[in-house]
C-alpha cells in the first residue's frame, strides 16, 4: 500500500544555500559580469535583475576522463547507406561523437547564464564602494538625538501640560456626564412652566417639580470643571539624529560642446552615484547643478532629462554651488560631497577662476570633490587648472572617461573604500 | 479475473485531467493490482506530491532528498531554474529515490495522466528494479540510506562551524572530483547505518589518528632495515579505489577531512549502481509503465483520452533519433532498454527461427519470468551482450564507426548483417563498460623512504590518452594527499611515461 504525502506546503528553498555559495564561489566572475551589464545597458532600468554569463570553462568540476586520440569503436543508430568497410571523412572537430556531452539545455557550451535577482545585481554593483572619509565628521561621536512632538499623551509633568487640549477634553467630558440630569432637568422646567400657566403653581405637584429641580441643578453643578482625566501633556520622543548627514553636489555641463553621447555618459555617471549614494546613506539629500553659461539649481528629473544648448562657463556653477552652501548647508552640521562632469571645454579665461573659486571658496567646505572628464580628444585647459588644484589638495580627484565602458572602472576608482589603517 | 469482476470495471477510474488525492489513491491502487499480477516485488512506496520548484531542488541536489551543502548543488539549481523558466526545459516528470520506503516526487502540475504514468514509472517500475537487481541489493542499502544521508549532512554542518565553510569545501571539491574513482568494484561494500556510522565514526576518527601508520614511522623498523634494500612497494597491489586508499593513507589528513572523504565515498558507493544500469533501470521502468497501463486500458479502466495523451509522452522519452538528426546526442537509454525488454518478451511469445538460434534457452519461455530474471542478474554491459537480439539491431540500424587516430578517415567496422550483429552487439556492451568509459587509474606507488610522494598509474586501453583536466585533477589528489603527486601512463606493453606532475 501506498503512502501519499502532501508536501507542496512545506519549504521550497532548499536550494537557497547552495545558490549563495555559488554565488560567493565565482563573486569574481560575477563581478565582472555585472560591470559588462552596467556598460552594456541604459541606466533607467539598472534597478532590475540581470541575466549574468559567466565562462563556464571556470565553473567546470574536473574529473579524470579521456582525451582525443587512440582507438575506439562507437555504436550509432539510424543506420542508412553503410556497408561494412565503408570509410568516411572525420566529422569537423569531432562534434556529436564525444561523451554525448552535448550541452542538455541547448545553451551554449562557453558559456554559463544564469538569473540574479535585483537586490543581488546591486550588491555586487556596489560592492567595496563607500564615501571616502566619511567618517570624519559625526560617526565617531555619540549619537545624538532631538526631542521632537509626538502628538499628546496623558501622562506627563506638569510643565508639559496642554492647556487647550485639557479644556477640551473637560468639555466633552462634562457634557457627557451631566447629559442625563440635564435631559431630566429640561423636562421638569418645562412641566413646571405647564403647571404655572395653568395657575397651577401652588399645587403640590409644582412643588414637587421645584424640589426635583433644584435637585438635578445640584447634580449638574457636581460634575466637576476639570478632572485629573482630562489633563492632556504635549508628548515629545527623542528622534535620533543621523550620525552623518551628507549632501552630494552633482554638477554637469549641459553646453552646446557637450554632444549626445557625451551627455549619455555623463548621465550615466551620475545615475550610478545617484544609485549609490540613495542606497548605501539612508540620509543624504542631493544637490543637481546643471549650466551652459549660467547655473541653475534643478530637479532630479530635469537634471538627467533636459536639454538645454549654449556656451560653457563652468564657474557659473561653482559659483552657484558655493552659494547653496552657504545658504542651506553650514559645513559644520553637514558632509559636502561634490561630482563634476564635464568635457572639458570652457571658456578659457574662465579656468583660472574655476581653480581660484574651488581652492579659495569650495574645497574648504568639502569632504571630497571629484571630476571626471568626459571624451576629451586632448586633456584641455580645465585639466590642466585642476591638475594644480588636485596638487595642493588631498580632497580633489580627477579622472578620465573615454568610453562607456570606462564609466565603472572610473566611478569605483573615485569612490573606492579608502583602506582604514 | 472474475465475470463480475470484469462487468464492475468496465467503469472509468476517471474522465478529465485533473487529479486530486482521491484519484491518485484509486490509480496507485489499481496500478498496484496489475503490478501485483505481473509479480513486480516492490518496496514500499512513499509518493510525495511537490511544486515545480521542490522538484527543482530535488534535482539539483541529485535526487537526494537531504544532502550536505555545496556550491556545486547551487550551480545545478541555477542552470536548472533558468532552463525551466525560459521553458526551454520541461522539468524531469518524477525523481526516485533508491530507499525503503521507497520515495517518488509527483509534480503538481502534471495531469492526472502523467500522475499515473509517473506512479507506474517509478513506484512499481523503478521501485521494483532497486528492489531486485543484484547490484542494488549488493551495493546499497535501501533502509540505510536516508540515515546515513542526515549523518553526512550534520557531519558536513558540524565541521564547517568548526573548521570554516571554505575548508570543507576545499575537501569537498577535491573528493567530488574523485568520485568516479571512490568506489570499490570487487570488494562488498559494508551496509550502512546510522547508528553504526555514528558511534564507529568517533572511534574511527581516534583510532586513525593515533595509529602509525607506515607513512609517519621516522624510525625503520628493524625489519624494514633489510628490507629496505629490496624496495618495498606501497601499496603492495595497485589500488583501483583512490578515495578509500586517501582516506586510510594519506598522511597529513585530519581525522574531520577523513571522514568527509569517507562520505563522499559511500555515496559515490550508493550511486554507483545506477550508473551501471541507466539502460535496463530505464527501460525496466519504461516496459511497466506501458505494460501496466496498457493492462489497465485492456480492463477498460482508462479512457482513450487517457491513452492518447499517455501514449505521446510516452514516444517521446522512447524516441531515438537517428545519428545524422540535429536532436541525435548518443543512444537514448529509454529507447534502447524498452526496446530491450520488449524484445526480450518477443522472444518469449513469438520466437522466429532466427531467435531459436540465437535464444535456444528463452525462446518460448515465460516472458515474465525470464524479463524478472534479466532484472535480477545483469548490468547494462551484460545485459546487452547477452539479450540484445539480431532483430533489435536491424531494427535501430545499428553500426560501428572505429576511429583510429593513426588513420585518416574513420571506418565503418560493422553493420546491422548477418556478419556484423555480434561485433554490434559486443562493442555496444563495451559501451556501457564504466571501466572502458572512464580512464582506469590506481594507486601504484607511495615513495614511503622518501619524499612521500604518491605515484597513480594510468593503464591506457587502446592507446586511448588521459584528456586535458589531468593536471588540475593532479592537484585535487596533491590537495588531500599533502605531498607531491604525479601520474604515469602505462600502455599495453607497460611501458609507462610520465604524464603530469604536480608538486606540493
Amino acid at each position: 500500500m501506498s503512502q501519499f504525502v502532501d508536501r507542496r506546503l512545506s519549504g521550497k528553498n532548499r536550494s537557497a544555500v547552495n545558490r549563495q555559495r555559488f554565488l560567493r564561489r565565482f563573486k569574481g566572475q560575477i563581478r565582472r559580469a555585472v560591470a559588462d551589464a552596467v556598460s552594456g545597458r541604459s541606466v533607467a532600468d539598472l534597478e532590475r535583475g540581470e541575466k549574468i554569463s559567466i565562462p563556464s570553462k571556470d565553473l567546470n568540476e574536473p574529473i579524470f576522463h579521456h582525451g582525443p586520440g587512440g582507438r575506439r569503436s562507437i555504436v550509432h543508430p539510424g543506420n542508412k547507406e553503410f556497408v561494412s568497410g565503408d570509410r568516411v571523412e572525420r566529422p569537423p572537430q569531432g562534434g556529436g561523437q564525444g561523451q554525448g556531452s552535448a550541452s542538455p539545455d541547448g545553451e551554449g557550451m562557453d558559456e554559463f547564464a544564469f538569473e540574479l535577482s535585483r537586490e543581488e545585481f546591486m550588491n555586487y554593483f556596489f560592492e567595496d564602494l563607500a564615501l571616502p572619509e566619511l567618517v570624519k565628521k559625526q560617526l565617531a561621536t555619540t549619537p545624538e538625538v532631538k526631542r521632537v512632538r509626538a502628538g499628546f499623551s496623558n501622562q506627563g509633568n506638569p510643565a508639559n501640560l496642554h492647556v487647550v487640549r485639557s479644556m477640551k477634553q473637560a468639555i466633552g467630558r462634562r457634557l457627557a456626564m451631566s447629559a442625563g440630569p440635564r435631559e431630566s432637568l429640561r423636562q421638569a422646567e418645562e412641566q413646571l412652566a405647564e403647571l404655572e400657566s395653568r395657575g397651577l403653581g401652588d399645587e403640590s405637584e409644582a412643588e414637587q417639580l421645584r424640589e426635583e429641580i433644584v435637585k438635578l441643578k445640584a447634580r449638574v453643578a457636581a460634575v466637576p470643571f476639570l478632572d485629573t482625566w482630562d489633563l492632556r501633556y504635549a508628548n515629545r520622543v527623542d528622534q535620533p539624529q543621523p550620525t552623518s548627514q551628507a549632501v552630494m553636489f552633482c554638477l554637469m555641463d549641459v553646453s552646446g560642446s557637450m554632444d549626445e553621447e557625451r551627455k549619455n555618459i555623463a548621465k550615466r555617471f551620475f545615475m550610478l552615484l545617484y544609485l549609490f549614494l540613495t542606497r548605501s546613506y539612508e540620509r543624504i539629500e542631493l544637490v543637481f547643478i546643471r549650466h551652459h553659461t549660467v547655473a541653475k539649481e534643478v530637479d532630479e528629473e530635469d537634471f538627467f532629462t533636459s536639454r538645454e544648448t549654449g556656451g560653457t562657463v563652468v564657474s557659473s556653477a561653482l559659483a552657484l554651488m558655493h552659494e547653496i552652501v552657504c545658504e542651506r548647508y553650514p559645513s559644520a552640521l553637514w558632509n559636502i560631497y561634490a561630482a563634476q562632469a564635464s568635457d572639458g571645454d570652457n571658456w578659457e579665461d574662465d579656468s583660472p577662476r574655476c581653480r581660484d573659486l574651488l581652492v579659495n571658496s569650495i574645497l574648504p567646505l568639502v569632504q571630497y570633490y571629484a571630476y571626471v572628464e568626459i571624451k576629451a580628444e586632448n586633456p584641455q585647459r580645465l585639466w590642466h587648472e585642476y591638475e594644480y588644484v588636485k596638487s595642493v589638495n588631498r580632497q580633489f580627484a580627477m579622472q578620465r572617461i573615454l568610453d562607456m565602458e570606462d564609466i565603472y572602472p572610473v566611478f569605483r576608482k573615485l569612490f573606492r573604500k579608502k583602506e582604514t589603517a | 479475473m472474475s465475470d463480475d469482476h470484469t462487468a464492475e470495471s468496465r467503469q472509468y477510474l476517471s474522465q478529465g485531467s485533473e487529479w486530486n488525492f482521491d484519484l491518485l489513491h484509486l490509480y496507485d491502487r489499481e496500478i498496484g493490482r496489475v503490478a501485483a499480477h505481473y509479480g513486480l516485488d516492490t518496496y514500499p512506496n512513499q509518493i510525495e506530491v511537490i511544486t515545480s520548484e521542490q522538484m527543482i531542488d530535488a534535482y539539483s541536489s541529485v535526487g537526494m532528498p537531504v544532502g550536505y551543502n555545496h556550491w556545486s548543488f547551487g550551480k545545478q539549481f541555477v542552470a536548472t531554474q533558468k532552463g525551466y523558466k525560459r521553458g526551454q526545459m520541461g522539468l524531469a516528470y518524477e525523481i526516485v529515490i533508491n530507499s525503503s520506503p521507497c520515495i517518488a516526487y509527483l509534480m503538481e502540475e502534471n495531469t492526472m495522466t502523467m500522475q499515473a504514468l509517473v506512479i507506474a514509472h517509478a513506484s512499481y517500475g523503478h521501485n521494483s528494479f532497486f528492489k531486485g537487481n543484484y547490484l542494488f541489493r549488493t551495493w546499497t542499502d535501501a533502509e540505510g540510506i536516508l540515515d546515513y544521508l542526515v549523518f553526512a549532512r550534520n557531519y558536513v554542518a558540524e565541521c564547517e562551524e568548526r573548521y570554516g565553510e571554505e575548508a570543507v569545501e576545499e575537501v569537498l571539491d577535491s573528493c567530488h572530483a574523485l568520485m568516479n574513482h571512490g568506489v570499490d568494484r570487487y570488494v562488498r561494500p559494508a551496509k550502512l547505518s546510522m547508528a553504526k556510522e555514528k558511534s564507529r565514526q568517533r572511534e574511527r576518527a581516534e583510532y586513525l589518528q593515533s595509529q602509525v601508520n607506515d607513512l609517519w614511522r621516522t624510525l625503520p623498523p628493524r625489519e624494514a632495515v633489510e628490507e629496505s634494500a629490496v624496495e618495498r612497494r606501497f601499496p603492495a597491489e595497485p589500488q583501483e579505489n583512490l578515495l578509500y586508499f586517501i582516506e586510510k593513507n594519506a598522511p597529513r589528513l585530519e581525522s574531520w577531512q577523513r571522514e568527509i572523504v569517507r562520505i563522499v565515498r559511500k555515496i559515490a558507493q550508493y550511486f554507483y549502481p545506477q550508473r551501471q544500469t541507466q539502460v535496463m533501470n530505464e527501460g525496466w521502468a519504461t516496459f511497466w509503465h506501458y505494460t501496466l497501463l496498457n493492462h489497465l486500458y485492456e480492463e477498460g479502466r482508462l479512457t482513450d483520452g487517457f491513452m492518447m495523451e499517455f501514449l505521446q509522452s510516452h514516444t517521446n522519452v522512447v524516441y531515438q533519433p537517428p545519428f545524422y538528426s540535429r536532436a541525435y546526442g548518443g543512444i537514448n537509454p529509454y529507447a534502447l532498454g524498452f526496446a530491450m525488454f520488449r524484445d526480450i518478451r518477443r522472444i518469449c511469445e513469438n520466437p522466429t527461427a532466427e531467435d531459436q538460434r540465437w535464444f535456444p534457452e528463452i525462446a518460448g519461455s515465460d516472458w515474465v519470468q525470464t524479463l524478472d530474471f534479466a532484472m535480477r542478474n545483469f548490468k547494462d554491459e551484460s545485459f546487452i551482450a547477452q539479450y540484445l537480439s539480431p532483430r533489435l539491431i536491424r531494427e535501430m540500424k545499428l553500426f560501428t564507426v572505429l576511429d583510429d587516430d593513426t588513420e585518416d578517415t574513420l571506418e565503418i567496422a560493422a553493420i546491422h548483417d548477418e556478419n556484423g550483429y555480434r561485433q554490434v552487439r559486443q562493442i555496444l556492451a563495451e559501451q556501457y563498460n564504466l571501466g572502458h568509459r572512464e580512464p582506469n587509474i590506481q594507486v601504484w606507488n607511495v615513495d614511503v623512504y622518501g619524499d612521500r610522494s604518491l605515484t597513480l598509474r594510468h593503464f591506457a586501453h587502446s592507446r586511448r590518452p588521459l584528456g586535458e583536466s589531468t593536471t588540475e585533477m593532479l592537484r585535487h589528489i596533491a590537495r588531500l594527499w599533502g605531498y607531491d603527486v604525479r601520474i604515469e601512463s602505462a600502455d599495453e606493453s607497460d611501458q609507462a611515461e610520465l604524464v603530469a606532475e604536480c608538486p606540493v
